[in-house]
């Protein structure tokens, strides 16, 4: 378990880093970037995993079944759409097509 | 194990702020993704693994959810086509909300014993979470085409705000009461909550769609974090606030781009009855021109930017008006292509669909970057894009969109619009840059346009 300050220190130093990571991006990654962070807290699949691990009954299986679920969309629907979005850009000279 | 399991976090975290830093770069973006996913997998495998899992039925559950969840995914991804993308990236990050509140709402069903700490941050991961969920699923509908018109209805924002209070209310009760709280107030506060998504959604104009997505993207960041802390998972812990804090700073630089405060967007009935009252107010009338006529003005002109907007991504027009880009700079005229930070449904949107047909990125060009040369252009090309020409913006402190940078598209000295047909934009403002001296319309669906202008430029 992360106790108290730990975890407000882990959440400032990510705070900043998320804030700095970002802030130099040019326009056109826009998208491909908002979709990028949106693959990236698909991790929620692994706490929903663990949630799910621990039900005790069916409520709590149904529960967790129902997060596991929208969690793997978001991981796998994040990664491919950002993959296909970033797949495009090339630089100029590099072949025609 | 756990060690092993925690060793694996820890890389997994590492990875996914260098990925995200990669992602800031065009030229090793694609790799960024790769890095993240990579990241992703190891935390995912090494998950199967987490002491304190238990039950086969249990795992049944988790592999049956997966493959389904991952699978529905792999196919909408695969399949969606290119102009669709943003409403897909709204569809996705509510799974990650509604992942989010349902871990909540296990640890909460559960009334498993909490420290006061522990269950306020799991109740405000709840509360945000199943806001980004619901918020986000009409934000997809209303991109979709599903539902169209913004819901606007006399004391909206105070129902709103009453039905959001109880929610927190509840919430309260619920994060406060040890585990004494009763289930019933608990379905009470994640049902309310999913409706304050939904209510506070609804009436939110399409214009301002892109800044709402981020909004809840950086949202299921911090819900994401939080619910971290509730299973003290550093690595959800970092993956979410890095995302919340990078979803904050997106969207506050998409509203400013659209000079419209956060609170204006969320509380305003911007698009709506307001505007059309207001920007009715252009003067002269409409001149038309002929595909051929425009195609010998692009053909010997010297100068020529091209102004893309949503209108293009709707008729897939971005490989023609490539091709015609491509023909005219064999004929010597210098190209290129301006784009609005808010241009189309997301920042960033046409510079996807212009990446798809092959421009190379060092062709295009930001409002900062390409403002000046407008004087300099013979000829504005402006391809379905509407609002963010207005020159309204600049002169009428009457219009909704007042103060919005815009392309200085009417500087140029000759325009042409390529318009599906008239009428007025997503917004329903009324664009004077159309009635202006030096602008010609080219009415049509913008692929067929585009290539009849291929056609008359090839015939010169």
């Amino acid at each position: 378990m992360i106790e108290g300050f730990v975890a407000l220190y882990i959440f400032m130093l990510a705070a900043f880093t998320g804030y700095e990571v970002i802030s130099k991006v040019p326009v056109i990654l826009h998208t491909p970037l908002m979709s990028g962070s949106n693959f990236i807290h698909g991790i929620v699949l692994v706490g929903a995993m663990i949630a799910l691990g621990h039900a005790q009954n069916g409520v709590e299986q149904f529960v967790g079944f129902v997060g596991v679920l929208l969690a793997a969309s978001n991981v796998v629907g994040g990664y491919v759409v950002t993959e296909r979005m970033l797949g495009m850009f090339k630089p100029r000279d590099k072949g025609d097509k | 194990m756990a060690y092993a399991i925690q060793a694996v976090y820890f890389v997994a975290a590492v990875l996914f702020i260098y990925g995200l830093k990669q992602m800031s770069s065009p030229r090793t973006a694609r790799r960024g993704i790769v890095w993240a996913g990579v990241g992703m997998f190891m935390a995912v495998v090494v998950t199967f693994f987490h002491p304190g899992l238990h039950g086969v039925g249990n795992y049944v559950l988790m592999f049956v959810a997966i493959a389904i969840g991952g699978g529905l995914a792999l196919v909408t991804g695969k399949r969606v086509a290119m102009t669709d993308m943003p409403q897909m990236i709204a569809l996705y990050n509510g799974m990650g909300g509604g992942a989010a509140a349902a871990i909540a709402a296990l640890e909460l069903i559960r009334h498993a014993p909490m420290t006061l700490t522990v269950q306020i941050i799991a109740v405000l991961g709840a509360l945000i979470g199943t806001v980004a969920f619901s918020g986000s699923l009409i934000a997809f509908a209303k991109l979709q085409g599903l539902q169209r018109k913004a819901v606007r209805y006399p004391r909206q924002q105070v129902v709103n705000m009453a039905v959001f209070a109880v929610s927190v209310a509840l919430g309260v009760v619920v994060a406060f009461s040890g585990a004494g709280y009763s289930d019933a107030v608990l379905v009470f506060f994640f049902f309310l909550a999913l409706a304050a998504g939904v209510m506070m959604t609804l009436p939110i104009g399409g214009a301002d769609m892109p800044v709402v997505i981020s909004l809840f993207n950086a949202l299921t960041g911090l819900a994401v974090g939080f619910e971290g802390f509730v299973l003290g998972n550093p690595a959800m812990m970092i993956a979410g606030i890095v995302v919340g804090a990078a979803g904050t700073l997106l969207t506050q630089l998409m509203a400013r781009a659209m000079n419209r405060s956060l609170a204006k967007v969320l509380f305003s009935d911007f698009g709506g009855a307001a505007a059309q009252e207001t920007g009715g107010s252009a003067e002269g009338h409409l001149k038309p021109i002929e595909a051929n006529d425009a195609g010998a003005m692009l053909a010997y002109a010297d100068k020529v930017i091209i102004v893309p907007g949503y209108g293009m991504a709707v008729a897939q027009a971005q490989h023609k008006i490539w091709e015609l880009a491509e023909l005219l700079a064999e004929r010597g005229v210098t190209v290129k292509f301006a784009i609005h930070p808010v241009a189309g449904r997301m920042p960033g949107h046409m510079n996807v669909l212009l990446a798809e047909a092959g421009v190379p990125y060092d062709m295009i060009l930001d409002l900062d970057e390409i403002n000046n040369e407008f004087v300099s252009a013979d000829v504005a090309l402006v391809i379905g894009a509407n609002d963010v020409t207005n020159p309204a913006a600049r002169t009428n402190p009457d219009s909704p969109i007042y103060g919005m940078p815009i392309l200085n598209v009417d500087k140029a000295k000759n325009v042409i619009v390529i318009k599906r047909g008239q009428g007025t934009g997503f917004s329903g403002v009324e664009n004077p840059l159309f009635y202006a001296d030096n602008t010609r319309m080219l009415y049509g669906d913008g692929q067929r346009v585009a290539g009849e202008l291929i056609q008359a430029v090839k015939s010169m």
